[in-house]
Formats: C-alpha cells, sequence, structure tokens
C-alpha cells in the first residue's frame, strides 16, 4: 500500500437510486448525519442503470473509490433492477479484483428510503475505507500503450 | 449555442448558511455556457420563480440549472416554472445542494466547494439535454381498496359516490375492521356499531362498490392508471349467493372450541361462524383447521342443516384477475403482541386485559353482553388499574419509539364509562404525560376527572404481581414522590399499535415505501399526505401513521379524493424519461427484451435505405413508451450502446462522472 | 484426417452442383502451408482452393451474419466451437438460420503456428495428423509432437462437441482434453493482488489496439462498436490519455460477458500474444460458480445469465474467488 499523504481527500462517487437510496441520502440530510464532502452523488434511475463503464470512467478519471447503492433486493423500485445490477456488479466486481484492483474500492449497498442514518454510516464507512488505500493508480494505470 | 441559466436557492438559511451561495452563483457563472447566474433567497417562492421566468424569457435561455433542495422535492416545481416561460421543462436539472450538501457538511469553505462541483455536474449534464416530452396512457376507472376497515369502508363509499367502481379486498371474512370491535368511540360516546355498520350496509348495498373479503391480494402487475392485480378469493366452504346467513349452522356444529377472533378470544365459536350479528356479508365461513368434515371426513352436520345447500365442503381458493387505475392501502393496525413485557403479567393473570378486549368486555355484544366483568371468575371488578403507553414511546427496543396516539383518549373514555355504570368501582390510571389535542378532547379528559373522579397517577408501572387475590400494580407516583402499590381486581394494559403485519407484503407488491416501523411513507409527510411517492399508490387511515376515528375518516376521505382526481383522468401523461433504441446501432439481438420488466420492448423488421439505392430489413427494437417506466435495465444489457434512456442518457451520466472526477 | 478434407470438398462439390446451396464458406489454402484463411467458394472450380486440416482454426460463424443475408443458401462448415458461436449467433437474431446449410466436421485439435515457430518451423509442406499426436513436414523434414505440444491454447482445453448441424462429416471420437480449461485463471485467482495487477499490467500493455480480437470475435457483432462510436461516451480517439486505450479490454470482456463461447479466438488471433481468453474465461468460471454452470451457445434459447436473476443472488460484497 502506498504512503498517504497527510491531507489526502479521497474523490468518491456514489450512484444512487432515485427511489430508495437517492431518497435515503435526502433523509440523511434532513436528519443532518453527516458524511466526508469527498462523497458525490450522481442520481440514478435505478441501480440497474448504472453502466460498468461508468464505474471503469470514474476510475480512470481519477476517482479513488465507487459505490453503487440501490433498494434491498425485493424492494426494487421496478420490481427487478437491483437483481440485474447485483448480478453485473459481483462480476464486474471480481473482475476488477482479478485485474488486481484493490477489492474494497468498490462496494453495493441497498439503502432504503427510510435508512438515512444507514446511508450516513456506510458513507462514513466507505470514505475512511477509501482514505485508507490512498490514491487509486492502478485503474489509472492499466492501459494499452498511448 | 448554448445559453445556461443557473440558480442558486439559499433556502433561507438553509443552504446559505453553510454554503457560499454568492460564491457558488459567480464559479458557476464563468463556466462555458452559462449566460446568466443568480441567487435567491427562496427560489422555490413566487417572487424566485418569476427571477427564473424573466430569465429564460429576457437571456433567450436554453436551460437551466437550479442549485436547491432535493430534486424529489422541487424538481417537479422548477419544470412547472420552465415550461411557463416557455422552456421545455426538461431543460431543467437539479443540483442538490441541501440534502446532499448544506444539511450534512459544516465547514463552508468544503460545502461550497462541493456545491460548486455539484453545479458543475449539473450543467454538463444540462449541456446533453434534450427536449422530452410524454407520451399518454388510458386509465383503468377502477379503484382498488386493499383493507375493509373503517378507512378502506371510506375510502370506498367516496370513491363510489363519485360514479367509480371499487373493489374492497379484506383478508377476515367480514368488513368492519377493528372499529368494529369498539364499543362506543370518544369523544361522543356514540357507539361504534351504530355509526359504523350503517356504512357497511352502503358498501354492501352500493352497486359501484364490490366486496371481496376472506380474500388477499397476490400480486400487483403494471402501473399509475393500468395495474393488473391478482386477488386470491380464499375457500370458505359457503357459498356466498346462497348463504342467507341464518345461522341455524352455527347452531348445529359440534366442534364449538374454536377462538372467537371477534371477541379477542375471551370465548370460543364453532367451527362454521359468521364473525357477528351485523358482519358483512352476512354469510357463514368454515375454518378448515377447526372443521371435522374438512379435517377428517366425518360430519357434515352444518351441510345437512342448510336449507339452501350453500355449504361446499370441495370449495377451492380461487385467483381473480382485475385491472384498476388506482390502489388504495387500507390495511389498517394490530395491537402489539406483549410478550416483551412480562412484567405487566399480561400472558400470566387471565385478568390482566389489553384495552381492545376490554372494549369487548363491556361490548353489549360482547361475550358478557356487555356486563363487565373479571374474565378470571366472572365477578364484577371493583378495583381497575390501567397501564398507559404500554409498549407505546418506548426507546428500549421492546416497544415501539413512536406515540400511538390513541390510548390517551380511549382509555379517558374506559375510565369514564366505567364510572358512569359501575360508580362504585376505582378507578386509577397511571401514564407518562396525558396527550389530548383534538376539537373537545381534552375537555373530554378534564370531565374524566373532575366529574367522574378518575384517579391520575403519573408515573410508570414496575410490576404487577398476585397477593391474596388481588393484582398488585406497582409504581411510581412522580407527583408526590412516592412509591404506590393498587391492589386491583382488573389491569387495563393500552397496548402500542402496529400496522398490520401484511402491510409490507403489499408494499412490496405495490413497490410502495415504508419506514423502519412499518408505517408506508407519505410522498411528502406535509404537503402530499395521503399518496405513496409511487404514483397511483394511495394511504388511507393507520397503515400510513397512528390515528383516531375522526382523523381516519378524514384522511380516507382525502385520498378518496386524490383517487377520483386521478381517475376522472381520461389519459395519463406518461414519464418522458423513456428509454430509446437507436436503431442505427441495434442489431436486434434481444437481450434488451429479456431484462424488461414491463414487456415494454418488442421486435420489428424495418426497412433501411443502404445508399445506391439499395435497401435493407433489418430486425430492431422497439420501446412503447406508454408501457416503458425508465428503469434503464435495457441500457446496460445492450451491448452496442443502441438502447439510451433519456433525461439519464450514457452520455449525461458520463458527463456527470467527467465533471465529478475533475479534479 | 486428410480423409476429412476429401469428404468435405466432396460434400462442398455435391450441394453447390444440385442446387442446394449457392455457395460454401470454408477455409483456403495460403502460400505457407500454414496460413489459411477464411473464404466463400462460388463454383467448382473455386473450390480448388478449399482445404481442411490442422490449420483450419478459424470460427467460420461471424462471416454467415453477412453471407446467411444473401441471396440462396451458404455451406457452412462448423467445427465443435463454431457450433457453439453459430448458436449464439441465431439466438442473438444475427444470422439467419434458414439460409444456412451446416455441415459439423470432425476437430481433433488446430495447430498454433506461433508454437509451430518456438520449435523452428517456419514453412509446412504437409501434415500427417492423428488423434493424439501430429507429424509436420517441413522442408522435407519431419517433425513429430505430441498434441498438446503444438496445439492452440483454446484446443487443448476444448470440451466441446458438435451441437447443430445438417449433416455431420466425423469418423473418430473427439478426444478429451487433458487439461483444466480454468486451470490458469485459478492461478491467477491465487496470486497476490499485486502479483495480479503487475501481471495484467504486462500483458495489456503490450495491447496495439489493433482491433483484431474485436473483429474476430463472434460476440463482437455489433453493427457499430460502442468503442468506434464518438456519441457512446466511451470513445475518445483524439486523447492521448483517452478511456477508451486503458478500459478497451475490460469493457470488451464485459460486453461478451455471458454471451462468450470461449472460443478462444480472440488469444489466437492477438498478434502480441496477449491472452485475452484469461479475462473472457474469469467471467465464464464466476458465472458457472456464482449462478451454476451455463455454457452460452448450447443451444439458442436460453436466457444468459446476465439477463437473468434468482431473489438469492450472492451480493457483490461476497463474490471474490481467489486471493486478496
Amino acid at each position: 500500500m502506498q504512503e498517504i499523504k497527510k491531507d489526502y481527500k479521497p474523490l468518491i462517487v456514489a450512484f444512487c437510486c432515485n427511489w430508495c437510496s437517492y431518497a435515503g441520502a435526502d433523509l440523511a440530510g434532513s436528519s443532518r448525519l453527516s458524511y466526508p464532502a469527498e462523497v458525490k452523488i450522481i442520481r440514478v434511475p435505478c441501480s440497474c442503470r448504472v453502466n460498468p463503464t461508468f464505474i471503469l470512467k470514474a476510475f480512470q478519471r481519477g476517482a479513488d473509490g465507487v459505490i453503487i447503492c440501490g433498494c434491498h433486493p425485493g424492494d426494487c423500485h421496478y420490481t427487478s433492477g437491483n437483481y440485474f445490477a447485483r448480478r453485473r456488479m459481483s462480476l464486474l466486481f471480481s473482475m476488477l479484483d482479478y485485474l488486481g484492483i484493490e477489492r474494497e474500492r468498490t462496494r453495493v449497498e441497498w439503502v432504503s428510503a427510510a435508512e438515512g442514518a444507514k446511508f450516513s454510516a456506510v458513507m462514513n464507512d466507505f470514505a475512511k475505507t477509501v482514505t485508507e488505500l490512498g490514491e487509486n493508480k492502478r485503474l489509472e494505470d492499466l492501459r494499452c500503450k498511448n | 449555442m448554448q445559453r445556461i441559466g443557473v440558480f442558486v436557492c439559499w433556502c433561507g438559511s438553509n443552504i446559505a448558511s453553510t454554503v457560499d451561495v454568492k460564491k457558488v452563483a459567480e464559479v458557476l457563472k464563468a463556466e462555458p455556457g452559462v449566460v446568466i447566474s443568480e441567487n435567491y433567497q427562496y427560489m422555490c417562492s413566487e417572487n424566485g420563480q418569476a427571477l427564473i421566468r424573466n430569465a429564460i424569457k429576457e437571456h433567450s435561455l436554453t436551460g437551466i440549472v437550479v442549485c436547491s433542495c432535493s430534486p424529489r422535492m422541487h424538481e417537479a416545481t422548477f419544470r412547472r416554472t420552465a415550461e411557463s416561460a416557455g422552456l421545455n421543462p426538461y431543460m431543467v436539472e437539479i443540483a442538490n445542494i441541501r440534502e446532499q450538501c448544506s444539511w450534512i457538511h459544516k465547514d463552508m469553505e468544503e460545502a461550497t466547494e462541493k456545491a460548486i462541483i455539484l453545479g458543475r455536474s449539473a450543467i454538463a449534464k444540462l449541456k446533453l439535454n434534450a427536449p422530452l416530452t410524454s407520451g399518454e396512457s388510458a386509465v383503468v376507472k377502477r379503484a382498488l381498496v386493499i383493507g375493509g376497515g373503517i378507512a378502506g369502508i371510506q375510502s370506498a363509499l367516496d370513491i363510489a359516490e363519485a360514479g367509480f367502481e371499487v373493489d374492497i379486498v379484506e383478508t377476515s371474512p367480514t368488513i368492519g375492521g377493528n372499529m368494529a370491535k369498539l364499543d362506543k368511540t370518544f369523544p361522543t360516546l356514540d357507539c361504534a356499531a351504530c355509526i359504523l355498520t350503517p356504512k357497511m350496509v352502503d358498501c354492501a348495498q352500493n352497486e359501484k362498490i364490490d366486496i371481496l373479503t376472506y380474500s388477499e391480494v397476490e400480486s400487483v402487475k403494471g402501473f399509475v392508471g393500468n395495474f393488473k392485480v391478482q386477488i386470491r378469493k380464499k375457500a370458505r366452504f359457503v357459498d356466498e349467493k346462497k348463504c342467507t346467513g341464518c345461522g341455524e349452522c352455527m347452531q348445529k356444529c359440534p366442534s364449538k372450541k374454536g377462538l372467537n377472533d371477534f371477541n379477542m378470544g375471551l370465548n370460543t365459536r364453532p367451527a362454521i361462524y359468521i364473525p357477528f350479528a351485523q358482519a358483512i356479508p352476512n354469510v357463514a365461513v368454515i375454518d378448515p383447521e377447526q372443521c371435522l368434515k374438512l379435517k377428517n371426513g366425518k360430519c357434515g352436520l352444518c351441510a345437512m342443516k342448510c336449507n339452501v345447500n350453500a355449504i361446499d365442503y370441495t370449495q377451492k381458493d380461487e385467483i381473480i384477475e382485475r385491472e384498476y387505475g388506482a390502489i388504495v392501502v387500507a390495511t389498517g393496525y394490530k395491537p402489539i403482541s406483549l410478550e416483551n413485557f412480562n412484567e405487566y403479567g399480561y400472558s400470566q393473570y387471565k385478568d390482566v386485559v389489553t384495552s381492545l378486549e376490554l372494549e369487548r368486555l363491556m361490548n353489549a355484544a360482547g361475550p358478557s353482553e356487555g356486563h363487565l366483568v373479571r374474565p378470571s371468575d366472572h365477578k364484577e371488578p371493583k378495583v381497575i388499574t390501567f397501564i398507559q403507553c404500554v409498549g407505546s414511546r418506548d426507546t428500549s427496543g421492546c416497544g415501539k419509539p413512536y406515540c400511538s396516539k390513541i390510548c390517551c383518549m380511549y382509555t379517558a373514555k374506559h375510565a369514564m364509562l366505567i364510572r358512569e355504570k359501575y360508580p362504585d368501582t376505582e378507578v386509577h390510571v397511571f401514564y407518562i404525560d396525558v396527550r389530548t389535542p383534538g376539537k373537545n378532547y381534552d375537555e373530554f379528559f378534564r370531565r374524566a376527572v373532575e366529574q367522574y373522579g378518575v384517579d391520575y397517577v403519573k408515573g410508570m408501572v414496575g410490576k404487577v404481581y398476585e397477593e391474596n387475590g388481588k393484582l398488585m400494580v406497582q409504581g411510581a407516583d412522580l407527583i408526590n414522590n412516592e412509591q404506590v402499590v393498587i391492589p386491583s381486581d382488573l389491569v387495563v394494559l393500552a397496548a402500542a399499535i402496529e400496522p398490520s403485519p401484511t402491510v409490507r407484503k403489499i408494499a412490496t407488491m405495490v413497490t410502495a415505501s415504508i419506514d423502519t416501523n412499518n408505517f408506508l411513507t407519505e410522498a411528502h409527510a406535509k404537503l402530499r399526505p395521503v399518496e405513496s411517492p409511487t404514483a397511483g399508490i394511495f394511504l388511507s387511515g393507520v397503515c400510513q401513521g397512528p390515528k383516531d376515528i375522526p382523523e381516519t375518516v378524514s384522511q380516507a376521505s382525502a385520498c378518496a379524493a386524490k383517487v377520483i382526481g386521478l381517475l376522472a383522468k381520461d389519459k395519463l401523461k406518461c414519464n418522458a424519461s423513456v428509454a430509446h433504441s437507436d436503431e442505427t446501432l441495434c442489431s436486434g439481438c434481444s437481450v434488451c427484451a429479456n431484462v424488461c420488466p414491463y414487456g415494454a420492448i418488442t421486435y420489428v423488421d424495418k426497412e433501411f435505405r443502404l445508399g445506391g439505392g439499395k435497401t435493407e430489413l433489418r430486425r430492431v427494437a422497439s420501446v412503447n413508451p406508454a408501457v416503458c417506466q425508465g428503469c434503464g435495465a435495457c441500457t446496460v444489457t445492450c451491448p452496442s450502446g443502441a438502447m439510451d434512456l433519456k433525461g439519464f442518457t450514457t452520455g449525461q451520466i458520463m458527463a456527470e462522472v467527467d465533471a465529478i472526477c475533475k479534479r | 484426417m486428410q480423409k476429412l478434407n476429401e469428404l468435405a470438398l466432396e460434400k462442398a462439390k455435391t450441394l453447390l452442383a444440385n442446387g442446394t446451396v449457392a455457395r460454401v464458406l470454408g477455409w483456403k489454402k495460403g502460400e505457407l502451408g500454414y496460413d489459411l484463411e477464411p473464404a466463400v467458394f462460388y463454383s467448382e472450380s473455386d473450390l480448388e482452393g478449399f482445404i481442411y486440416n490442422a490449420f483450419s482454426g478459424a470460427n467460420l460463424s461471424k462471416y454467415l451474419i453477412e453471407e446467411s443475408k444473401k441471396e440462396g443458401k451458404v455451406l457452412v462448415f462448423l467445427k465443435p466451437c463454431d457450433s457453439y458461436s453459430f448458436n449464439q449467433l441465431v439466438k442473438e437474431h444475427r444470422i439467419v438460420k434458414e439460409n444456412v446449410y451446416t455441415v459439423g466436421i470432425e476437430c481433433q485439435g488446430k495447430l498454433d503456428v506461433k508454437k509451430l515457430k518456438e520449435k523452428g518451423i517456419e514453412i509446412v509442406d504437409g501434415v500427417i495428423e492423428n488423434v493424439d499426436d501430429v507429424t509436420v513436414i517441413s522442408l522435407g523434414k519431419e517433425y513429430n509432437f505430441v498434441k498438446e505440444e503444438v496445439l492452440l491454447g483454446k484446443c487443448s482445453v476444448c470440451e466441446k462437441h458438435l451441437l447443430s448441424y445438417d449433416e455431420v462429416i466425423s469418423l473418430h471420437d473427439k478426444r478429451t482434453p487433458k487439461l483444466d480449461r480454468f486451470e490458469i485463471v485459478k492461478k491467477l485467482e491465487a496470486m497476490t493482488a499485486d502479483e495480479r495487477y503487475a501481471f495484467w499490467k504486462g500483458e495489456l500493455s503490450k495491447c496495439i489496439r489493433c482491433n483484431a480480437c474485436r473483429n474476430v470475435c463472434p460476440a463482437c457483432n455489433c453493427l457499430k462498436c460502442v468503442f468506434d462510436n464518438d456519441a457512446s461516451g466511451i470513445a475518445s480517439k483524439a486523447n492521448s490519455d483517452s478511456f477508451e486505450e486503458k478500459l478497451f479490454h475490460i469493457i470488451r470482456a464485459f460486453h461478451v460477458a455471458g454471451r462468450c463461447t470461449d472460443c478462444g479466438e480472440c488469444s489466437r488471433v492477438c498478434p502480441q500474444a496477449i491472452p485475452l481468453h484469461l479475462l473472457n474465461r474469469k467471467f465464464i468460471s464466476d458465472i458457472n460458480r456464482l449462478y451454476g454452470e451455463f455454457q452460452a451457445g448450447e443451444d439458442d434459447v436460453t436466457k444468459g445469465p446476465l439477463t437473468a436473476y434468482t431473489t438469492g443472488d450472492a451480493e457483490p460484497s461476497e463474490v471474490f474467488g481467489g486471493n486478496k
């Protein structure tokens, strides 16, 4: 693991589904439950809208951690979206791990609209984990010849 | 060339106290494409909206970014604002700098920096927005009400009154719900049956209302205006059309030891029964667990006795499929189980009862025909002690954190009724606080204390134990600062109420949000209290939160008004954010249809020009915009990127990622 | 095995002559004996160039996307692995099945030219092929090899059998592979993340983005590849550190996940000898482990594992195989 700069702040992209997790993030906000400002949320209609290319793009552009949040399995607003997302993300994360990318840089969490506290806790924990890992160099470097 | 306007809201001090709104506006003004950037105290106010409207016209804006509260709050507002100024409503993006910024960060510099990034991200997305128009879908002019308590009954009656057809689906064999079990109602003390049963009869007689009792919702598909619902009509082993409710069968049934649910298990009923005299429908039902004929084939007395041949031991569950435009959830409540409250001796002593059991004990149609006696020895109790907040306002984890809201008033009612009818009975009430807001409520409570001499003791009860044939209630009297022990004949527990256990399953089926206490969530806690965030799903009664009868009825009517508003429309505007296939890229591989939960994708053979006068017939995906709900599952499964989602295009999301990740 | 060539040629001539098919999709002789390439033959005289031998490794099914659209039927020879790709393409509605006459043809594994070159063989004059060994004649000398020494990587682990065909040409039972298909995947999984990273960085850095893998892959059959589509947001050629350059192979592997039949063409054609099939095989191995055994192309109807789900699927946090 690389040495962590003292004032290092990671860049974290969180994809949140509109119906559960984005609402959970709103609830965290209205309950004033803080989490690091490094976390930036992108609203998607459903976790199944998250294309692996979004995640790879985020990493390649310098994100240090990417988290996908959706409704709990069984609670998807569109009934099955998060089940597809779960398979896709499972395979993608396993592939990134296979390529030697730190597996802690990616995460999927199911956060309901009622779980503002969970949302905040998850983001705090994820930010802490990614901060400990330090800057993401591996995905940025994994390339063909320019 | 794009001409973008940025509007930064202060939200009073909600945003402005943590985010330097002027700086955000100033920095975002320098973004390419931005021609105007303003800040204002309340963008959502009329003045704020006027500011936006004027700017759109004056600067010929092609799109706007509003940095404000969550889009879940005011996206619709600002879209209307844009539309009224002649801009396509989908040329609006919201940067959430309140819930996801000012409210969770304390450091002004940090929060301001984040707000700027969120603003940039919204601008980046907006640059790729395209004007969208909504399609339309027809509305099925029929409503489904799940639950036949007073909430469901009131909603159904109001909807039917407006001329629309309504089905009530109720799990138990009769409608009426908890209210049918009550004796008198506060604050007027009129009898519950006298005001409820006429409404039940109205339901039965209204030709617009179809009552499906002993039935459960099995599955819900579709969307607002077009739900397809499967209902399981459980076998009642009695032909509803033939049964006259004469009750002859009940007399003759030899298996009489079933617990009478209607009387809270305080007495027994036969295997074939009608829950209570005024049941709607007034039709018998056989409990298959208890019926000798159904269990081991030996008996058949009821069938022999029935003059109209209504008994049918071979009846099977039946699945009915119906279509609805709107669904009302009115699943109600039940008192919590008291297994976590052994200190009150509920499971140990017969004479420790819940308030709902007391209702039956005092009810003229109850097990003791209205004569208040102790369950153990059927003697009149001389000292009765009430314990309030049993499991309500409980943060220990044993009960519920919320106030059940109805207990203070019904306890005062019970105390008053007992003192009225049995003046020589001593009545004590242990309470934490007495909460009696409501019209004529506090006056009612004061009457119990002042006029009827009910002894209110402020304090919690530690335990209830038996000594010399008395139930000793040991508690604290906080006002006199002493421990008290009250030897009592009957102890009544005001058990907390919780949402019906079926509600979670139903919420999942209709994809409605639910909170940690299993109450359904409103679309807006204050402004849209009778709607679920899921379009077409409405909330009636206690399924949304604890409430008493007047409040339940008001909400049920409000809910009906919303349903009527929906059903009155012939067409609904569809979601404009739907999937769309780029036919020049689509290779017709058909994986997208595999993941579409709505069956919105079909394939057609289309002719394409190849140049040089040649054409080619090619299979391509086609999305039905009235059916597509815009989840985006297809967009990711499509390998060629032909499928995209309007409003959340791959390019837009990529642009957001880019903007956020730019260091 | 020489007999197979004769039978195939005979079949092609007959079907062309009696009008059953209008053309034949097969392999054409090259200059050096091993440099065969896919070709379409329209007449008996055309067929003089036809050959089926130990170097007929190329998967012909992808060519059917265009060939099956044309007027008249096309005869195609499908090796076992090709028949899976064929099914998959039929499932994806990319081949007009009615326009294809399929002849399944025996295959006991094809030779890897790179491996022969490593053994000093530059020109091939003839091949005598048996089920488990092979003799290569080069400039008058005979070289005898055990199959595993010179087979294409994809062939040495091939467990596939002929699936769908109108007719079949086969003289021997198919040899059973002696190696485990997932052996190297498992080896990589057992490495530390650092080692894996070093391995892949080394391999993927060799890429020259010639697109040969994509062009040959039967699963890469989009009308227009996302990497060639500026509007897709992932193609941006002008940018030197562009996204496309870096993550091309990961995205390509993901796009074909659940659809890749493991035909191994990507690695066969890679001029830089990058073991690209190990990316696809990782997905296949994960799919088998997490969602049950699945072989893409085994039939032309079953839903792929990424377009299906069960409510009890593993959570992404618990799917990692192997070492951390």
